[in-house]
C-alpha cells in the first residue's frame, strides 16, 4: 500500500529533475529545506530523523541533490522527504514537505479493533513494517 | 532522458526538433550580452593583458560550445575550475566576480553568485568538523563561483595531520563529480600556489586555466588611481599629478608594494590630507572644485618621500 504523506504523494514518483524543481522554488522563497528519513510510515509519526542540519543560504538545488543522493545511499531502503522551514515572523513552521524515496515493498497498515468497556471499539492503525526491529524493516527479507 | 551522442553521430530521430544548421554569430553573441561584459572588464581594469586574452578566449569557447549543442554536437561539460595567481593587490578577486558575471550570463553557471572563502570557512577545528563544514560551503556556492582565497593555506606541509587535507580531498571529489553546477577558483601568490600544487597533483590536473597576474606598471597604477578618484568624485591638481607619479616610482621600491591595494590606501591618506588642510582654515567659502582636488601638498605629506634621498 501507497503511503501517501505530504505534497504530490498522489502523484507518480518524481524525478529527480522535478524534485530539483521544487527545491528551487523552495530556495527561491528563503525557505531552508531539510531532508528526513525514517522507516516509521505512520502518519502520527512526527519524528522522522533529519539527515544533516537544515540547508540555510543555499542558492541553487544541485547542493540539495547531492545531499540527497549522499542519503539514499545510506538510506535508500526508507522513506526520505524534503521539507522547507519558513523561518519568517508568523509562519516559523514547515511550508511544504513531500516525500523522495519510498522503499521498494510498502506492506501497508492493519487496522487492529480493540474491545474496551460496554462493547465499545477502539481503534488502532499498525503498520505491518513494525513489526521487525528499527532498521531492518525494508530491508531484504 | 535524452542520451549523450557522439560528435560524429548523426543528429538522432527526426520526430525531435532538428538541430540548426547555421547560426549568425555576431547575432549570438550580442544575444548572450557577453560583448558589454567584456568590453566593461577592458574598461574597468586597467592593465592585465594576459588575463583579458584568457577571459576572452574562455568567452568565445563557452560561446562556441553553447552553439555546438544546440547543433547536437554534443561534447563534455568544459571544465571551468581556475587558478589565479599573482602577487598583492593584483585583482584577484574582482576579476573572480566578473568571471561568474560572463559565466552566469553563458548560462554555464545557473545562478552567478560568488562564495569567497579562506581557510577558515572550509577547515574544522576538531575530528569530524572539516567534512561537514567544507560541504556546507561547497551547497552554498552549488550553481554559482566558490572562490577559494589564498588556497595554498589549506596544505600545511609541516603538519600532516592536519585537517585541511580532508577538506582538499572534498574539494577534489566535487570539483570532478559536480562539475556542471560549480565553478572553483583558487586564488593565491605565484610561489606559494606553486608549491601547493606540487603537492597536490590532483588539483593541478582538475584545473584547466592557471592564469596568472602580471604586476602594474607606473603607467598603469596611475591610470588606476586616476580611475578609482573619478569614482570617488576626486581629481589631482596638475602638480599633485606630478607629485603622486613620483610617489609611485618611489613607493613601489619600498618593501610590502601591493599594487593596487597600496594605489587605494595612499589615496585614502590623501584624502585624509586634504580634509585636514580644508578644516584647518574656517574662514574660508570652499567651492566644489575646491573640495574636489587633491593639491600637491596632499601628496607630498606623504612618509614616502620622507626616506627618500631626494624628496
Amino acid at each position: 500500500m501507497r503511503v501517501t504523506q505530504g505534497c504530490f504523494s498522489f502523484l507518480p514518483d518524481l524525478t529527480d529533475e522535478q524534485i530539483s524543481r521544487q527545491v528551487q522554488y523552495c530556495l527561491g522563497k528563503g525557505w531552508a529545506v531539510n531532508i528526513e528519513f525514517t522507516d516509521d510510515p505512520h502518519p502520527r509519526n512526527n519524528f522522522w530523523e533529519m539527515w544533516g542540519l537544515p540547508m540555510f543560504d543555499l542558492h541553487d538545488a544541485a547542493g540539495v541533490l547531492m545531499e540527497l543522493n549522499e542519503c539514499r545511499k545510506v538510506y535508500g531502503d526508507r522513506y526520505i522527504r524534503m521539507s522547507a522551514f519558513d523561518s519568517s515572523h508568523g509562519w516559523e513552521s514547515v511550508r511544504l514537505s513531500f516525500i523522495v524515496n519510498r522503499p521498494k515493498q510498502e506492506p501497508g497498515f492493519r487496522l487492529d479493533r480493540h474491545e474496551a468497556n460496554g462493547r465499545n471499539i477502539r481503534y488502532t492503525t499498525k503498520s505491518y513494517a513494525v513489526d521487525r526491529p528499527e532498521g531492518m524493516r525494508y530491508g531484504d527479507k | 532522458m535524452n542520451s549523450p551522442v557522439s560528435p560524429s553521430a548523426v543528429p538522432q530521430d527526426a520526430d525531435q526538433t532538428p538541430p540548426l544548421e547555421r547560426v549568425d554569430l555576431r547575432r549570438e553573441f550580442n544575444d548572450v550580452g557577453i560583448g558589454e561584459v567584456l568590453d566593461q572588464l577592458d574598461r574597468e581594469l586597467i592593465g592585465l593583458k594576459p588575463v583579458k586574452t584568457r577571459i576572452r578566449e574562455i568567452a568565445s569557447l563557452l560561446l562556441i560550445e553553447r552553439i555546438r549543442k544546440r547543433m547536437n554536437l554534443t561534447s563534455e561539460v568544459p571544465t571551468l575550475h581556475m587558478s589565479f595567481t599573482g602577487n598583492p593587490g593584483t585583482g584577484k578577486t574582482t576579476v573572480a566576480l566578473r568571471i561568474a558575471s560572463i559565466l552566469h550570463k553563458l548560462g554555464f553557471i545557473r545562478r552567478g553568485q560568488v562564495v569567497s572563502v579562506t581557510r577558515d570557512e572550509l577547515v574544522g577545528q576538531y575530528i569530524g568538523h572539516t567534512a561537514p563544514k567544507t560541504k556546507e560551503i561547497l551547497k552554498k556556492a552549488m550553481g554559482g563561483v566558490l572562490f577559494i582565497d589564498e588556497a595554498y593555506y589549506l596544505h600545511r606541509p609541516d603538519n600532516e595531520r592536519d585537517y585541511g587535507q580532508e577538506a582538499i580531498e572534498i574539494l577534489l571529489q566535487v570539483m570532478e563529480s559536480q562539475r556542471e553546477n560549480l565553478v572553483v577558483i583558487l586564488a593565491g601568490y605565484g610561489d606559494r600556489m606553486e608549491k601547493f600544487f606540487a603537492s597536490n597533483p590532483g588539483f593541478r590536473s582538475r584545473i584547466a586555466h592557471h592564469i596568472d597576474f602580471p604586476d602594474y606598471s607606473d603607467d598603469e597604477l596611475l591610470a588606476i588611481a586616476a580611475l578609482m578618484l573619478h569614482d570617488m568624485n576626486y581629481r589631482f591638481s596638475p602638480d599633485a599629478r606630478q607629485a603622486f607619479i613620483r610617489y609611485i616610482s618611489l613607493r613601489k621600491a619600498q618593501p610590502l608594494f601591493s599594487n593596487a591595494r597600496s594605489i587605494r590606501n595612499a589615496l585614502d591618506r590623501m584624502r585624509l590630507r586634504q580634509a585636514n588642510r580644508l578644516v584647518a582654515d574656517l574662514d574660508r567659502v570652499l567651492t566644489a572644485s575646491d573640495i574636489m582636488s587633491l593639491e600637491a601638498t596632499d601628496v607630498l605629506a606623504s612618509r614616502v618621500f620622507l626616506s627618500s634621498p631626494g624628496g
